[in-house]
């Protein structure tokens, strides 16, 4: 089995710390939106799951949390067989089915409402969308406010998805339903959960 | 294709031998057989759960009875080979043993070796403890007989 | 308003330290070993590994330990180390018809395939004590026979050939399993949920409810189709092996109840049945599930719901002895404000009731 070689190595080189440790972080990005938060232990996961977005799954994705995969990475066996082997997450193709959703170009994402929004019961059981981003300089400014944020932050992240601007207010409209995003850049995490306001400083 | 299916075939049949082996005896046995070598060790070992299914009535759908514990590993030999195991229980030792077991079969010239010295025995063990079982079970079996009364 | 109240630190502290001193007892009487109590008190390890919902016989009897014999402490403490471990998976469905069986009867049919084998049973014991196990005398080894090794069918299925009893049993086959460990219970629930909860339900609350339904609360005038006891080969599918990867075997109790039906405008007259899975060798609770499943089934089978074991909220939310006893159990915790806030409620009642007690009497004496 040759792809059992892929699939079985690149994990955290300390599984218990690495996870711990990404945890602490990916926590403080949701509780502190638009903040940087460095990832240090970073595995090794075949291409196209960036090592970030690997951290990410690795430490939240288990047997019961059914993952979602953009077009790129649902093609690439090797990510497939090393998310299943590391974590024991079922992929689904039913977007509305997924609790974590990875997304390797934000920019081809298909709309957010796709996916598991939850309820007004349990908004709690929605989706968690990743998406890879190259950096947090190079895009569209966005100005953060909302719980979290003393006064604003501004980020400008890139690839976003289409229209990412007029999506998140509806995103918003939704409260407290709606999907939370981490972004995962090369080596940091910024977390956009659905109480944050995003204001388009520049572009439109 | 049927090579492989056979291949595949004993390496779970070697499976079923280590997970129901006491892990007492297995590390006995792994230690004077000087199998030890070289590995990796990719995963664990670590012990989880997992959920028991049965059947409504014993053959409709499934359901969940409850959990059992399970302790698995995965190592990887120099040359590549990688090995796994799971097995009931929380023996953390055996289950490297046993991974490791899996990574050397895939060594045909190894094959031999293991066989003789490990499953085998082991086997063998398992077997005389089912026999045991079925015959004091067939001791306790009921041998109805009608009285007759004033036939002949 | 909500007013914490601190202290007793040393307390606590000091009671655990004497509760760890009492657990051992007299000191100069030799520890009891995990091995021992796994081997000798055999069935109260299968209990808490059924009601713990989890099975590992080594666990359990140092849960029993820890919590000096009381059973529901030792079914709770399986319970929050359970909830410690990470999930590898589900198991494919075990097939019970291939099981190592160490005990199987039945009470419908004298000659079944396979026979009648008693095994291990306290059946037909006098249930007289007996003081040679007190001074520690080793029994006799068991005797064996040869094994005549026939095929031992499900007695269900014998009784299916004639179309005579329903079927299995089935829910939807697009739904998932249901897991009631994973998803919070919403009624009505489906069979399988019911059956999970049964599995790790409380012995002692499913005989009373079995007994009430044989006392004519929800009568299904009951037979044992087949109990029968022994090991059945775990499999799991991973994804990093192309077969499902053998695990091992656990001890398992199957109760097969089959019950009269008078038959609805659906379906003709056949029998019914009841299921029973339980780890361990827990016959007694096997059976009592069976009764329970079968008496919950009113409502699929267009039975009037008229007795507490058909009522699927009461049966199913009471069922569970850890979550019983941790809400029984928490009323001894401090409630010193919550009391507090009701003296002063019975005192101003009191009070107006008095004040409104005197103008009565002046408006009398006016």
């Amino acid at each position: 089995m040759a792809g059992d070689l892929d699939s079985v190595g690149g994990a955290f080189a300390e599984p218990v710390f690495g996870a711990q440790g990404t945890f602490r972080r990916i926590m403080e990005a949701m509780a502190r939106p638009g903040t940087l938060q460095t990832l240090i232990d970073l595995p090794t996961p075949p291409a196209p799951l960036s090592p970030s977005a690997g951290a990410i799954a690795l430490t939240l994705c288990d047997h019961d949390t059914p993952v979602w995969l953009d077009t790129a990475l649902t093609v690439s066996e090797a990510v497939g067989s090393w998310l299943a082997f590391h974590t024991g997450a079922p992929i689904v193709r039913t977007s509305s089915e997924a609790h974590f959703v990875f997304s390797s170009n934000p920019a081809e994402l298909i709309a957010l409402e796709n996916f598991a929004q939850g309820s007004h019961e349990y908004p709690d059981r929605s989706a968690t969308i990743i998406m890879q981003v190259a950096g947090f300089d190079a895009g569209d400014s966005l100005r953060l406010t909302g719980p979290g944020i003393r006064g604003h932050a501004d980020i400008a992240p890139a690839p976003l998805p289409r229209h990412f601007a007029e999506q998140w207010k509806q995103n918003r409209a939704r409260f407290p339903r709606g999907v939370d995003i981490l972004l995962a850049g090369p080596d940091a995490v910024c977390g956009l959960p659905r109480s944050t306001r995003i204001n388009h400083s520049n572009g439109d | 294709m049927r090579g492989k299916t056979e291949k595949q075939a004993q390496r779970r049949a070697n499976m079923a031998v280590l997970a129901r082996a006491p892990g007492e005896r297995l590390k006995v046995l792994w230690d004077s057989a000087g199998l030890e070598a070289e590995h990796q060790i990719v995963r664990g070992p670590e012990t989880g759960l997992v959920t028991v299914r049965g059947r409504i009535g014993g053959g409709g759908s499934p359901f969940n009875v409850g959990e059992v514990t399970v302790t698995r590993s995965t190592v990887k030999l120099a040359g590549g080979a990688v090995g796994h195991s799971y097995a009931l229980g929380r023996d953390k030792e055996k289950s490297r043993i046993a991974a490791l077991f899996d990574a050397l079969w895939q060594d045909v010239n190894l094959q031999t070796k293991l066989a003789a010295n490990i499953i085998e025995p082991l086997a063998r063990e398992l077997s005389a403890r089912d026999a045991q079982t079925k015959e004091r079970t067939a001791a306790t079996r009921v041998d109805f007989f009608t009285m007759v009364r004033g036939e002949d | 308003m909500y007013v914490a109240v601190k202290g007793g630190e040393a307390a606590i502290r000091n009671a655990h330290r004497l509760l760890a001193d009492r657990r051992r007892g007299d000191r100069s009487v030799p520890a009891l070993r995990l091995d021992q109590i796994v081997e000798q008190l055999a069935l109260g390890v299968d209990r808490v590994m059924a009601e713990g919902s989890l099975y590992d016989r080594e666990l359990a009897a140092l849960a029993i330990t820890q919590a000096r014999g009381d059973m529901i402490e030792a079914v709770f403490l399986v319970r929050a180390f359970r909830t410690t471990l990470p999930r590898f998976g589900y198991t494919r469905a075990a097939d019970t018809g291939s099981m190592l069986v160490e005990r199987r009867i039945s009470a419908t049919y004298k000659d079944i395939p396979g026979g009648q084998l008693l095994g291990p049973t306290f059946d037909y014991t006098h249930r007289l004590l007996e003081p040679e196990i007190a001074a520690g005398i080793d029994p006799e080894t068991p005797e064996t026979r040869d094994v005549d090794e026939e095929p031992m069918p499900r007695v269900t299925d014998i009784l299916a050939r004639d179309e005579l009893i329903e079927e299995d049993g089935s829910v939807p086959a697009e739904k998932t399993v249901a897991d009631i460990s994973r998803e919070p219970l919403e009624f009505p629930l489906d069979r399988d949920a019911r059956l999970q909860a049964l599995a790790r339900g409380d012995e002692g609350f499913l005989l009373a409810l079995a007994y009430s339904t044989q006392r004519g609360y929800a009568r299904s005038h009951p037979f044992v189709g087949e109990i029968r006891i022994g090991e059945i080969d775990l499999e799991l599918d991973v994804p990093e092996l192309p077969f499902p990867v053998p695990l091992g075997r656990i001890q398992v109790t199957e109760c097969q109840m089959v019950n009269q039906f008078k038959g609805s405008a659906k379906t003709p007259p056949q029998f019914t049945r009841g299921y029973g899975l339980v780890f361990g060798q827990s016959e007694r609770k096997a059976m009592a599930m069976s009764l329970c499943d079968r008496a919950l089934r009113a409502s699929e089978l267009g039975e009037d719901v008229v007795a507490p074991a058909q009522d699927e909220e009461f049966v199913i939310s009471h069922s569970d002895n850890v979550q019983a006893t941790g809400f029984v159990e928490h009323l001894k915790l401090p409630h010193y404000v919550d009391f507090q806030a009701e003296l002063d409620l019975v005192r101003r009642m009191r009070s107006e009731v008095s004040s409104g007690n005197e103008a009565g009497h002046r408006e009398a004496a006016e």
